[in-house]
């Protein structure tokens, strides 16, 4: 059986899904940004996918190195945020911090 | 312009400068403002006295015509033009001395009688702007002017008679007088309009010899008579004819003298001044109407006199009779003995009055003296007994009633008996043989009342002692004009035959006016009806002079000798008495027709004004209200109502809203995804 483009988009879509729930359902903003990884991820498979098997070549790889800048960047930020979010609500649980409802 | 004729426009203008004069300084002049007015007036005689001697030896008629506004029309070929003007003839001229003097004498007699009064200076105005009105009525050419200053007098006799404003019954009388007035002027007013329309003129010259001409109003007969007819309806008002005699015994609530002046000499002279002026167009049937007129207002006036007590209604009761006489002289066609009667009665009527002023002054300060305030100082049955109190007003008073009576020697005798000659020359033409009846009879009855009044007031015992105590012979100034007046009242100046008038200088210069209507309508040539006055003259004097003395004699039977008590004849003939002490109920007859009529429509105005008028009114402003009220509650309601239904439903919809804000990232984020897919599931 060889291994084709659909392989991969479905490899990255079930990685997609899953970042998606993680994002949706955890109550930990770590496990939150967890999920973002996971997303990004997923579309880095994608982009790989496509610049193996569709013809976007050396792009695809470029933004695939682009995302993963990004995401460490993003990760970066965003746990400086959550310690911001903890020194202020002394929690990190999404749920609690609704303060955007008022 | 003549030279006599600015003397005449002097003699109107002068009691006006009096009026002016006391109307705007009389305060200041205080007590003398009487004296004032006196002297204006005296001013007046003497240049009234000079006229009528000019004017009677001088053969032409002063008249001075000018057009006051030319309409620059032509209408049935005559130039449409008012012409106003003053004429002086004989009767004129005539006129001007009885209006002067007496006017003159009654401003006398005024200082002493009116002393004291609250008004004093605005009475004697009054005197004068009555004194100009009348003066302009018997000065002008035309019949607007003297329409015109008929209105006048109407005004200023309204003021005099409403002197004592403050007595409901005086201001009662002043309105009896103008509004009984204003019915007689209606008539008068739509005769001039009727000859104004037919002859577009209103000159005297002018609309007789457009009638002798010819021309008849609108091609009727009818019209003329009319015409002649409505004119004298002017006279019936002012000269208190029947059915409009009702004011003249009201007005006796004005002062005594103004009774003399106006009641007596000069207002009431006007209606019959009117009837002489009108003379030449009268139709034979206008005069037949005029002198039934006249006849009847005599008899019910002399009926109703033999029962009044007040000493002024008995006076005023036979004015309206001899005025009826004057009418009824003018109207078969004895032109000047009618005014000869104007004349004579102006002097010794006026002199009545003035002789009552005096009674009733010596009685109302005996009264006063005795601070009774409860009996009526003008009631002949408290009186009696004066004679030897009063010697001079007693025996001008016997000389006025002896000239009212027709006594001989007397000027009324010589009038009286004129027209009583003019009766029976008239019902020899014309067969009318009640109207002769009616003279001499009302002649007795004259003769009967006055010597009632005069026995009861001055003869017999006067009942009170105390009060008779108390009374004393007037003033002088109130007794001069009393002796003026009686002398005046004597035949010498009126003719030097003592019985028949006929060749005197009034007749012969009171000659009759040339009649301007058609032969066929007019009534008996005047050369034939003199001729026949000639002829009825000895047995008009005789029976005049017998009914006189009748009713003299019953007077001294029933009054002075008692022979004949008065009390059972009144008890016997109660009904008749009622009857002609309720004055014939005319007053009561009026107040349920025509007072009550004109209540009757005022109060139905008043009512459509309160129900419809303000009905409509008042609906508009609850149509206004009501429409406001909607309005309001549209607004509240509806306006409001979607306002904040607009609120509301914007709350409802945020609150609804507000659930899916939760606040949680995560929601928010499964939205975004959602809606991103079914972006997709749409678009894809």
């Amino acid at each position: 059986m060889t291994i084709t483009l659909t392989h991969f988009l479905l490899i990255s879509a079930v990685l997609f899904t899953l970042g998606l729930y993680a994002v949706l359902t955890r109550r930990n903003a770590i496990m939150v940004l967890m999920g973002v990884e996971l997303i990004l991820n997923s579309a880095n498979i994608n982009f790989l996918a496509f610049s193996r098997f569709g013809g976007m070549d050396i792009e695809g790889q470029m933004a695939a190195i682009f995302v993963i800048i990004l995401a460490a960047a993003e990760a970066a930020i965003a746990l400086a945020i959550v310690l911001n979010i903890y020194k202020r609500f002394n929690t990190v649980n999404v749920d609690e911090i609704s303060f955007l409802k008022d | 312009m003549i030279p006599e004729l600015n003397i005449a426009l002097a003699i109107l203008f002068i009691p006006l400068i009096s009026f002016l004069v006391l109307i705007f300084f009389g305060k200041r002049f205080m007590e003398r403002a009487g004296l004032v007015g006196a002297t204006f007036l005296g001013i007046d005689l003497a240049l009234a006295i000079y006229i009528l001697v000019a004017r009677l030896s001088s053969g032409e008629v002063w008249d001075f015509t000018f057009t006051w506004i030319d309409f620059h029309t032509v209408v049935n070929n005559v130039p449409l033009r008012l012409d106003i003007g003053i004429m002086v003839d004989n009767l004129t001229a005539v006129m001007l001395i009885v209006v002067t003097l007496i006017s003159f004498l009654v401003h006398l007699f005024s200082l002493a009688y009116m002393k004291g009064d609250v008004r004093f200076s605005r009475y004697y105005a009054n005197l004068g702007i009555f004194t100009f009105s009348m003066l302009g009525i018997v000065l002008t050419n035309n019949y607007l002017l003297m329409y015109v200053f008929w209105e006048l007098v109407g005004l200023s006799s309204y003021l005099l008679i409403g002197h004592w404003y403050e007595k409901k019954s005086a201001s009662d009388a002043a309105k009896k007088a103008f509004v009984v007035n204003r019915v007689g002027d209606l008539g008068f007013f739509v005769g001039i309009m009727i000859v104004w329309m037919q002859y577009s003129t209103l000159t005297y010259t002018g609309l007789f010899s457009a009638i002798g001409s010819g021309v008849i109003p609108f091609d009727s007969s009818a019209w003329l008579t009319a015409a002649g007819l409505l004119i004298f309806c002017g006279a019936v008002g002012k000269s208190a004819q029947f059915p409009l005699h009702v004011w003249l015994p009201d007005a006796m609530e004005g002062p005594t003298p103004v009774s003399a002046l106006i009641h007596a000499a000069t207002m009431v002279a006007a209606g019959v001044y009117l009837v002489a002026r009108t003379f030449p167009m009268l139709t034979a049937d206008a005069l037949m109407v005029i002198a039934y007129f006249g006849a009847v207002t005599a008899f019910i006036a002399a009926t109703i006199a033999i029962v009044q007590n007040d000493i002024k209604k008995i006076l005023a009761y036979s004015t309206v009779s001899q005025l009826g006489y004057m009418v009824m002289g003018l109207g078969v066609g004895a032109y000047t003995a009618g005014v000869m009667h104007l004349v004579t009665h102006a002097a010794f009527k006026a002199g009545l009055f003035l002789a009552s002023g005096s009674v009733i002054y010596a009685m109302h300060h005996a009264l006063h003296h005795l601070h009774d305030h409860h009996t009526d100082a003008q009631d002949v049955r408290h009186m009696g007994g004066l004679k030897s109190k009063m010697p001079v007003t007693f025996w001008t008073m016997t000389i006025f009633t002896l000239a009212i009576s027709g006594v001989p020697l007397t000027s009324g005798f010589l009038s009286k008996d004129e027209i009583l000659a003019g009766t029976l020359a008239y019902s020899h033409f014309t067969g009318h043989t009640i109207i002769p009846i009616i003279g001499f009879l009302v002649a007795g009855l004259t003769a009967f009342y006055m010597f009632r009044m005069l026995i009861l007031t001055f003869m017999g015992e006067h009942k009170v002692a105390e009060r008779f105590e108390h009374i004393h012979e007037s003033p002088r100034v109130m007794i001069v004009p009393l002796m003026v007046l009686a002398a005046l009242s004597f035949f010498i100046f009126f003719s030097l035959n003592p019985i028949n008038a006929s060749h005197g200088w009034f007749f012969e210069k009171m000659s009759y006016p040339t009649v301007a209507v058609p032969e066929a309508l007019a009534s008996t040539p005047t050369a034939e009806f003199v001729e026949e006055i000639h002829h009825q003259h000895s047995l008009a004097m005789i029976l005049s002079v017998s009914v006189s003395g009748l009713g003299i004699l019953f007077a001294f039977v029933m009054y002075f000798w008692k022979r004949v008590s008065a009390d059972s004849f009144e008890q016997a003939l109660k009904p008749v008495h009622t009857f002609l002490y309720r004055k014939w109920y005319f007053d009561e007859l009026y107040d349920a027709t025509a007072v009550a009529g004109t209540l009757g429509i005022a109060r139905l105005l008043a009512w459509f004004d309160g129900a419809v008028i303000d009905g409509i009114v008042n609906g508009a402003a609850w149509v206004t209200k009501m429409v406001a009220v909607m309005s309001s509650k549209f607004d509240s309601l509806v306006v409001d109502g979607a306002v904040n239904f607009t609120a509301f439903f914007a709350g409802m919809l945020g609150q609804t809203v507000q659930k899916v804000q939760t606040g949680k990232v995560q929601t928010y984020m499964i939205f975004a995804i959602i809606g991103l897919m079914l972006l997709l599931a749409l678009y894809v």
